[in-house]
């Protein structure tokens, strides 16, 4: 009787303990790159080759987790970052993606590159279980947590921010002619969808003329003469910053004057209005979600503020105008963020858990009012973005924050 | 460069590649062959994929050096023809829902045929002009798989994504393990087709051609149909590895043909040894690694890096891995007889 009494207790006393344990503490669980000291981040940028400019996102994430690690990690932890180069080609990617899992064995990629890179290593990595986290690419395919649940995108998509543009013009300046300019690959073709998308019923009437370029063109010139030739009202700029900066002057040289919208990607006032001409560059028109580093309006801010003594501490001699600099500080602010949500359960499915579990989370650099939010069915973490207008030296916002979520076919 | 102009322009090609030095002994290639099939049941996946990474290189290499080592032609447009493999192979896998196995000899054959095609205008070129029509050919290349009207089926700008292959009959190895031994047997193949064809009628045929092409005509060699047949058997093989690289890395995209791959297959071939077939491996080791080793060194500087490497290479050993087997072979004879 007293036998039976005390296995009674004693089973009772090991529920009870099961289940606290569960709720208040939290035991330790790890998947492979992660221990009580570390957490190991893969990541693959393209420092050779011909997208080589983005490289300065991946040393500034580098730093960032460096003053992460000086300020004593997360939740106790060291973020050792490791991160190769892939030279933007999809082969190179897959070999050392697989290093990183393979031989480094890190716990998650982060922050991979290029759409083409991406695509090659996303079967592979969902295969294998591991969270390709925050991917960098405006595709539109990363929200897609039904059959790639492993992969989440970061940035707005770029279908998403044209077709921001396309309902703008056509509540603002209906019955506008409008011509694109795109680069030919992936990042214009989405930019080029995302526009007849938006257009909807009235593209085939509104958009008169598809100019495409080759990123291997040493200038533009002659594409934006062919264009005036059709004399559009307005002229959307898809091109990377070289070329947006060498389209604004171009058609100021022509002393023509479309309205102009230029792409997201196109947005810094270092490298884009400066070299173009800020004089050329007035009453251009564009969509945003992180501030400019060269924007004297956030020279205040107190977000901009502690990105700025970052770069000073920890990248000294970075160019502050490039944009890169600013990404990579806001998508590495969003993984320490995620790891610190994680805890002490640093598997790989409570990263994933947690990195879609994000509620109104604003790292320092993006606009103020925009927000990162993710859910179990919502892979496309920053979604929204504000209109501005470029004036003296400077951009300025007007309208609402847009929220523009694409879902993936 | 100073190799491969040795092989091309020098007239009297006598020290050149002699038909015997073009191969490694049996007991070489024993010890060789050996180790390729021995390291990969000790290694990671990881590591089973760069070597399988390797052959596919190494026989687009190879490719390349029967072309320029064999029959004295130029050529920086292979990258074109590694696309033109890749993505038949690819095609025939995810919209024909073909064997695997089954595309390569396709993609060989339409490379081949793309190649004899090229190779008729590239007739009338010689040297550095060919060298630029072929790299014409390789900038072309990524635009044209971009183009609207075959985006159906290449799947445009975002390429297409491969399925890779299970190791069939219930065979108790990985698809990694399974892909290298699939790759070893094809390009084991393909080495040996390929010194048995320089050994060959046609073989001679080509290296006459290399030497001196008046007298090659003058002793009956019909010039045009071997300029081209070597460019065809090329591309051929180039395809057949460009087939095998959209299995390995599972995806074909534009962006991942460009003239850079082009370059580093010739880079490859350089530092193989030009005209000399096993240095093939050696050079696609070199492309493969020697980048990797630059990064290691300096990440900012990973490409001033790997010049510097490649210059000392170039500086030390001209004519590539194949003067270093020439002074190995030569030790070991000067010991043998001591």
């Amino acid at each position: 009787m007293l036998s039976t009494l005390r296995i009674a207790a004693a089973s009772a006393a090991v529920i009870a303990f099961a289940a606290t344990s569960t709720a208040a503490f939290a035991q330790k669980k790890y998947d492979t790159g992660a221990t009580d000291a570390e957490i190991k981040i893969g990541n693959i940028m393209p420092y050779s080759g011909p997208a080589s400019a983005y490289g300065v996102i991946g040393k500034t994430e580098e730093a960032y987790f460096k003053m992460i690690n000086d300020q004593g990690g997360i939740n106790g932890r060291k973020v050792t970052f490791i991160t190769y180069d892939d030279a933007y080609s999809p082969p190179k990617a897959v070999e050392q993606v697989r290093k990183l899992v393979e031989s480094d064995e890190v716990l998650a990629v982060f922050n991979p590159l290029g759409t083409p890179s991406n695509t090659a290593i996303q079967k592979y990595l969902n295969a294998k279980k591991i969270p390709q986290l925050f991917v960098a690419t405006g595709a539109t395919k990363w929200n897609d947590p039904k059959n790639f649940p492993w992969t989440i995108g970061w940035q707005p998509s770029y279908q998403s921010e044209a077709q921001i543009y396309a309902k703008w013009l056509m509540k603002e300046k209906p019955g506008a002619k409008v011509a694109i300019l795109y680069q030919n690959d992936d990042f214009g073709k989405d930019y080029l969808k995302g526009t007849k998308d938006g257009f909807g019923a009235k593209a085939a009437s509104s958009i008169i003329m598809e100019e495409s370029y080759e990123v291997s063109e040493p200038s533009i010139d002659g594409h934006i003469v062919k264009i005036k030739a059709a004399n559009p009202d307005v002229l959307l700029i898809y091109a990377t910053p070289k070329f947006a900066a060498q389209t604004i002057k171009k058609t100021a040289e022509l002393g023509w004057k479309p309205l102009q919208i230029v792409t997201n990607v196109s947005i810094s006032v270092g490298s884009v209005m400066q070299p173009a001409g800020f004089e050329n560059a007035q009453g251009l028109l564009s969509a945003a979600y992180a501030k400019d580093g060269t924007d004297p309006q956030w020279a205040g801010d107190p977000g901009m503020k502690k990105w700025a003594a970052f770069v000073d501490k920890y990248m000294p001699g970075a160019d502050k105008t490039d944009n890169g600099v600013v990404y990579g500080y806001g998508a590495a602010q969003t993984l320490a963020k995620v790891l610190e949500m994680c805890g002490n359960d640093l598997t790989r499915a409570n990263l994933m858990k947690q990195a879609a579990s994000l509620k109104d989370f604003t790292p320092d650099t993006l606009l103020p009012g925009v927000k990162i939010n993710t859910s179990a069915t919502d892979f496309a973490p920053i979604a929204q973005l504000q209109m501005q207008r470029f004036k003296g030296q400077k951009w300025e916002l007007f309208g609402e924050i847009i929220s523009g979520d694409v879902p993936s076919e | 460069m100073s190799a491969v102009e040795d092989v091309v322009t020098e007239s009297p090609a006598v020290e050149a590649v002699p038909k015997r030095a073009m191969t490694l002994g049996y007991g070489t290639s024993l010890v060789v062959l050996a180790a390729l099939i021995i390291i990969p049941l000790l290694v990671k996946n990881f590591i089973i994929f760069q070597m399988t990474m390797l052959l596919i290189y190494g026989l687009a290499v190879l490719a390349l050096n029967i072309l320029t080592g064999g029959s004295g032609q130029f050529s920086l447009g292979q990258s074109a023809f590694y696309a033109v493999g890749a993505y038949t192979s690819a095609i025939l896998m995810e919209h024909a829902g073909m064997n695997y196995a089954l595309t390569l000899p396709i993609a060989g054959i339409i490379c081949f045929a793309f190649g004899f095609l090229f190779g008729q205008p590239a007739l009338r070129l010689s040297g550095v002009y060919l060298a630029l029509a072929t790299f014409a050919l390789a900038t072309a290349m990524p635009q044209l798989l971009k183009l609207g009207y075959f985006e159906y089926w290449t799947g445009g700008v975002q390429g297409l994504v491969v399925t890779k292959p299970d190791a069939p009959f219930g065979l108790p190895m990985g698809q990694d393990m399974w892909l290298y031994y699939f790759t070893l047997v094809v390009t084991i193949a393909i080495y040996i087709a390929s010194v048995n064809l320089l050994r060959s009628r046609s073989g001679r045929a080509f290296m006459a051609i290399r030497d001196n092409e008046i007298a090659a005509s003058a002793m009956g060699v019909d010039v045009a149909l071997y300029k081209t047949l070597a460019f065809g058997v090329s591309a051929g093989i180039t395809g057949v590895a460009g087939g095998l690289g959209a299995i390995a890395v599972q995806f074909v995209a534009p962006d991942g043909y460009t003239i850079t791959l082009a370059i580093s297959l010739f880079l490859g071939m350089v530092v193989g040894g030009v005209g000399w077939l096993p240095g093939s491996i050696v050079g696609s080791a070199f492309i493969i690694f020697v980048p990797n080793i630059a990064e290691g060194i300096s990440k900012g500087l990973s490409g001033a890096v790997f010049g510097v490497l490649l210059f000392l290479v170039i500086f030390l050993v001209p004519h590539g891995a194949r003067q270093v087997a020439i002074i190995a072979q030569q030790l070991v004879a000067k010991l043998k007889k001591n």
